[in-house]
């Protein structure tokens, strides 16, 4: 049947089992907004802002494993999405990015709203096309999502001008995809298998260090299965929490600048490291020149570039995590003897690390008088269910959230690690939502991230998205303000957020519940009744002004020089 | 150390410039860069000299074959392959030194292809190295302009590249 290119879109994205998109409507857009209207397969949300549609998108596509859908407008739409895109691609997140274009013949001569969207987000795509032909629109579809979930996934850009939206063809959607440039390598190879299975049983002092790989090739569980097997002590990235239950005992936490104590001496004292899915940033190696002095480093990554690009490596194997597990499971399991001789040999191993634990495990001070940050997470991490998902923004609040909430399963945490995007929270979560309406969908936030899109409460209330939504206020850009603190003698420049805002009042604003409390006593009565209530909630706690994310390793230091107590 | 990288690519919509942003994004450096189609309808083939040490290219061939319009990567640096370039080069030519610019154009076998009577313009083809072994000579003449194609390679051997 014969099709406008708007509706040939819509079909694509039915085809590839699509069932909500986040957009906002524009002049470029409008055939596909037409196209919409009638299209009920699809649920579309309409964020207040597009960086919001991006990041719900973006959590979306972390909460589910799918790939995330947005779309905008040309011009300015399709630069509100830049930090979007830059932060699914950090974090190597599927999603594809529909922008509207102006029309193919007035393309390059400033148009009003044109921009070269393709140009300003190269280096932060996986992938990028522009649609010049309707006759390739299917074919285009069908390469983005193949291109965006296969490999090391990450967002792919569609900018798609609006004369081609209007053009017409006949819709086929290509069965199959072939692209003779592009065949990311899966497979792990069987001897590389067998050598990194050997070198683990030589190990005296081996650590597993996890990353988000782990959680994005949905590889959790041959995780668990083989580091149980083994009884070998497991610490992870802050994009790999969720990956390894951090329950279990042999879980080490994260690790690097606000790791765990015990994991930074872990990763320092080893002689084996074997990386999974992880890519040795600089927030998790320290200083490199001292980074794991005595290990040898064996790297599981589906990304050839990951390996040997910041720490040499002894062992690589590129593959898919889940494959390349499955086969050292089975390994293993042959393997039965050794692997029982391996558990007796790493019993002192085990012993330096619970004596680590013990020295320095990661902790606070409560207070009776004020409300602490990390007492907040606790209650939240009691209080909530098994599977609630939780989202967070970029600052203090979500270190502490990655060192006290406890992560027992793969994705329930959504936070932008490697990007480190302020006012991702609240849309992510909002994403993440939409996506399990039936699921507690909380966000962690500061009072500095909330208020960067702050918008979205109008999103959440006006499609009934019950995202609950915690500020742990301290008036402060906190962790700004803990660098001064630490590192510039005190100077407090711009850090302070002078104007206090009454949050119950926006709350309020938007139609959404607000709760807030200075009061220690009153966490777990507010964070209870906000459970309790069937919309979107704002809890506001007034935290200790300057609690401070410990421990901490100075940037530029090693990873066993770490700032304990200041 | 330097090394020529022939890089196969789709002829695709912004595929120069995917290659461009990856050198520069990235902090790595193009001494000489050149794309022209192949014999393969939607195929074009770049030659890019390059230089770093060997985990600086091991990061670059491995972030090209990343690149999703990128059908194949050769390094030649172990000799495996032969490099040619082309130079213009306009040189001041008068009274007694026109004889000696005939003289040099002769020994590296290159050719006159514009003359008027204070100049030459000279073309000459070599390996880079050749280049620049004319340059350095007809430098101390008067060089007036200069335009290098940059080196492009090929495999040594009866194979071609897809072996």
């Amino acid at each position: 049947m014969k099709m406008n290119g708007a509706r040939i879109m819509l079909e694509c994205l039915k085809k590839e089992g699509v069932d909500t998109i986040f957009g906002y409507p524009g002049g470029t857009v409008i055939n596909i907004y037409d196209e919409l209207f009638s299209f009920k397969e699809i649920r579309h949300i309409l964020p207040r802002h597009e960086q919001a549609g991006t990041h719900a998108a973006d959590g979306y596509a972390r909460a589910t494993g799918r790939v995330g859908v947005c779309l905008a407008t040309s011009g300015p739409g399709a630069t509100n999405t830049v930090t979007g895109i830059a932060t699914a691609y950090m974090d190597s997140i599927p999603m594809v990015i529909i922008t509207g274009q102006v029309p193919t013949p007035l393309i390059g001569n400033d148009a009003f709203q044109e921009v070269d969207i393709i140009g300003i987000t190269r280096p932060c795509t996986k992938h990028s096309f522009l649609v010049k032909d309707v006759k390739d629109l299917a074919m285009i579809m069908k390469k983005a999502f193949y291109i965006a979930r296969t490999g090391r996934p990450g967002p792919v850009l569609v900018d798609f001008p609006k004369d081609v939206q209007i053009a017409q063809t006949e819709f086929v959607y290509p069965e199959t995809v072939e692209i003779r440039s592009y065949k990311p390598k899966l497979e792990g190879h069987p001897r590389q298998v067998e050598k990194a299975m050997a070198m683990i049983l030589e190990a005296q002092r081996p650590v597993v260090y996890v990353g988000g790989g782990a959680v994005l090739g949905n590889a959790a569980e041959e995780l668990t299965t083989l580091c149980r097997k083994l009884t070998i002590p497991v610490t992870t990235t802050l994009m790999g929490l969720g990956s390894f239950p951090e329950n279990d005992p042999n879980s080490l936490g994260m690790l690097g600048m606000h790791g765990a104590y015990c994991a930074n001496m872990a990763m320092t004292n080893a002689d084996l490291i074997v990386a999974i899915g992880a890519r040795f940033d600089d927030r998790v190696t320290g200083k490199l020149a001292t980074f794991a002095p005595h290990a040898k480093i064996i790297h599981i990554d589906v990304d050839p570039t990951s390996i040997k690009k910041n720490v040499r490596v002894d062992l690589p194997i590129v593959g898919d995590v889940k494959d390349v597990l499955t086969r050292m499971i089975k390994q293993a399991d042959k393997l039965k003897d050794k692997v029982t001789e391996f558990k007796t040999a790493i019993a002192p191993w085990q012993t330096d690390i619970a004596g680590w634990k013990d020295k320095h495990p990661i902790g606070y001070k409560n207070s009776t008088t004020v409300i602490k940050p990390q007492f907040v997470i606790q209650k939240l991490r009691e209080l909530s269910d098994d599977d609630a998902i939780i989202s967070t923004d970029v600052g203090q609040h979500q270190m502490w959230t990655a060192q006290f909430f406890q992560f027992n399963r793969p994705r329930t945490l959504l936070t932008s690690g490697g990007l480190g995007t302020m006012g991702y929270g609240l849309p992510s979560a909002m994403g993440a939502q939409a996506a399990f309406p039936g699921r507690q969908v909380i966000t962690i936030c500061g009072d500095g991230g909330v208020q960067m899109n702050i918008q979205e409460l109008a999103t959440l209330v006006q499609n009934k998205l019950p995202v609950k939504i915690v500020i742990l206020n301290n008036n402060f850009l906190g962790m700004v303000r803990q660098w001064q603190e630490l590192f510039f003698d005190k100077r407090y420049s711009s850090t302070c957020m002078e104007l206090p805002i009454d949050f119950v009042k926006l709350a309020d604003a938007y139609g959404a519940k607000g709760f807030s409390t200075s009061k220690p006593g009153d966490v777990e009565k507010i964070i209870k009744q906000a459970f309790k209530e069937k919309g979107p909630v704002i809890m506001e706690f007034k935290i200790a002004r300057e609690e401070k994310v410990l421990p901490m390793v100075p940037a530029g230091a090693a990873l066993n020089e770490m700032v304990l107590n200041a | 150390m330097q090394h020529t990288i022939s890089v196969l690519v789709e002829n695709e919509f912004g595929v120069l410039s995917r290659v461009a942003s990856l050198f520069s994004g990235r902090g790595f450096n193009i001494d000489s860069l050149t794309v022209a189609p192949t014999n393969e309808e939607k195929m074009s083939r770049m030659t890019i000299v390059t230089r770093g040490d060997d985990q600086i290219l091991e990061q670059i061939t491995k972030q090209l074959n990343k690149l999703i319009d990128i059908i194949k990567v050769i390094d030649f640096t172990d000799g495996s392959g032969v490099e040619r370039e082309l130079a213009l080069i306009k040189v001041t030519a008068e009274d007694e030194s026109r004889a000696e610019v005939l003289r040099i154009v002769d020994i590296f076998r290159a050719k006159i292809i514009d003359v008027t009577p204070k100049s030459y313009t000279i073309e000459a083809t070599g390996n880079p190295v050749k280049i620049d072994a004319i340059l350095d000579l007809l430098r101390p003449l008067g060089l007036k302009e200069l335009v290098r194609t940059g080196a492009v390679a090929i495999g040594r051997g009866a194979k071609g590249w897809k072996g």
